[in-house]
């Protein structure tokens, strides 16, 4: 090992380049990127789609009562840790659980929702999903009642049934919404939920399910293998960095979106 | 003609009543099947006969954790932790908005400092630095180490920063001639004014801490010094239930205890502070979603 941190930073030999050239010949690099982008667009289209395809939905709504009642109950999950919501879903995705049983019970074969390297990636968009269309439908909410009233009836009077007003009135009126929304999670392509997936994940589905940062923990904290891991999480860092700052700018100039 | 549009209206929204009850079902379920694992008993557990309702109702997986000691060891550290952090994260939030809020003829470095806690928001050096850091300050093995580095969170800086800027001038400059100085502006004038920004950074603040498991994991080596979410990670997710929940102990019957339903009993008591806490503070949860951006 290069770095010892007994030794610190001047006692430990330099060895310029080294690390970063293992690192990129090393087997798991390319699958631990290409397991992170999918997972992460995967999270984001869908995710995103379900949450609007949600504030669609509770829009309509009128009695307030039910609304509130739909909204405090979906929103729930948001607030429950991973490792909650992964040790329930541990118990429910197995193979004799809940869901399975479920499946089972209408005539099919279980599923290895969290076995199978080919179905881990969406067991992981779907759960997250779950978890988050509650919370993350509120902004499209709030687009949604930002929206002129008088443009409906406008629209209605000139004869546009609900699919028509749906296309030419509510759309259009949250188009700058949809849009920030999309630049601004462009700068979350590499970050595809930490905990979750170390919470959810097995040796048997790295292959698929193992991400930078899990990589980083278990080759960096569990294996001690501190230069190689720096590197990896460096990498990802910068590059993070790079796509943070291009969405931010891009919601500036698409959507009027600022910090500050 | 109206006639059919009217059935297609109620056809549509009796479906789209359907699609949110089932939507709000589907967010509820699983909560419920794992409160009514934790009442089950061992046969049906194990036979996985266990659905919507207890099956052979029992307390046992309960009455295990009221005499847990490490794991009511590790409520009171997350309650601590709670308390501690939002306290800590509030005080250096307030102090470091206040000034960069100024305007340039009080604070001439502010854009400086705006770059650089942007640059620490947007960049990190990565867990393995983060690490080495938390050593070399000594933070290993450290309560401390729950509440410091979360307390500088620079979102929160941000969203208090736009607050400060939209209170009118005027009430600051008052003050100013009545011979404030800025501690006082600070204290008389814009923190009465920005109650309901602290509130909902207190309460996003305090589910961050409440719900944070894996610094804990990461920096104390001690299973007594744990959160408990930390507590409930080490047990569950790396499987070490098993072993407690058929080991025994003389003071408590574990003839319907499983490892599952102890799981769930765990997990349970882990969530119910939060379930009881969030419907009635949702709209400052709302709210907060809106106060930390400036728009057009």
């Amino acid at each position: 090992m290069d770095y010892s941190p007994y030794k610190g930073l001047r006692g430990s030999p330099f060895v310029g380049l080294d690390i970063f050239r293992q690192m990129f010949t090393m087997r798991e690099t390319w699958p631990i990127f290409r397991n992170t982008v999918v997972i992460a667009v995967g999270k984001i289209v869908f995710g995103q789609l379900a949450n609007l395809t949600f504030a669609l939905l509770v829009h309509q709504v009128t009695q307030p009562f039910f609304k509130r009642f739909v909204q405090t109950l979906t929103t729930l999950p948001h607030f429950i840790s991973w490792v909650v919501i992964g040790s329930a879903m541990v118990q429910l995705l197995s193979t004799s659980g809940g869901i399975n049983s479920l499946i089972v019970g209408l005539g099919g074969r279980p599923i290895r929702f969290l076995g199978d390297v080919k179905v881990f990636p969406w067991t992981l968009i779907l759960s997250e999903t779950w978890k988050e269309f509650g919370f993350g439908s509120i902004i499209y909410l709030a687009a949604l009642t930002a929206i002129n009233p008088e443009l409906y009836e406008a629209a209605a009077v000139d004869g546009a049934g609900p699919l028509a007003r749906l296309l030419h009135v509510t759309i259009p009126g949250i188009a700058p919404t949809i849009i920030l929304m999309g630049c601004l999670s462009l700068g979350q392509i590499l970050n595809a939920g930490f905990e979750q997936v170390l919470v959810l994940q097995n040796p048997m589905v790295y292959a698929t399910g193992d991400i930078i940062d899990t990589y980083v923990y278990r080759a960096g904290i569990l294996e001690t293998k501190y230069s190689l891991a720096t590197a990896v999480g460096l990498l990802k860092a910068v590059v993070g960095f790079a796509l943070i700052l291009l969405s931010y700018w891009l919601a500036d100039r698409l959507a009027n979106y600022r910090i500050f | 003609m109206v006639g059919e549009r009217n059935l297609i209206y109620r056809l549509a929204r009796f479906f789209i009543h359907l699609l949110l009850i089932l939507a709000a079902l589907a967010t509820l379920l699983p909560f419920v099947h794992l409160l009514s694992l934790s009442l089950s008993g061992r046969a049906a557990v194990q036979a996985g006969a266990v659905g919507i309702w207890p099956v052979q109702f029992t307390l046992g997986n309960y009455v295990y954790v009221s005499r847990d000691n490490l794991y009511l060891r590790a409520m009171m550290i997350s309650a601590a932790r709670v308390l501690l952090g939002v306290m800590l994260c509030l005080f250096v939030v307030v102090l470091t908005a206040y000034p960069l809020s100024q305007d340039r003829l009080h604070m001439p470095g502010r854009t400086v400092f705006k770059m650089l806690l942007l640059f620490g928001m947007l960049f990190t050096g990565g867990l393995i630095p983060y690490y080495l850091s938390m050593r070399n300050l000594g933070l290993i093995d450290n309560f401390a180490v729950l509440i410091v580095p979360q307390a500088l969170n620079i979102f929160y800086v941000i969203v208090m920063i736009n607050f400060f800027r939209g209170i009118p001038s005027e009430l600051a400059e008052a003050a100013v001639i009545d011979g404030a100085s800025h501690p006082q502006v600070l204290w008389y004038v814009y923190l009465p004014v920005s109650l309901p920004a602290l509130a909902t950074i207190a309460l996003f603040s305090a589910v961050q801490h409440w719900n944070s498991w894996f610094d804990g994991i990461l920096f104390l080596t001690k299973a007594t010094m744990w959160p408990v979410q930390s507590l409930t990670y080490q047990r569950i997710t790396l499987r070490q239930i098993e072993y407690i929940a058929t080991s025994g102990h003389a003071w408590t019957d574990v003839s319907q205890i499983t490892a599952e339903g102890l799981s769930a009993a765990f997990v349970m008591l882990v969530s119910v502070p939060i379930m009881l806490v969030y419907p009635f503070l949702q709209r400052y949860f709302i709210t907060g979603l809106t106060l930390g951006s400036v728009k057009g």
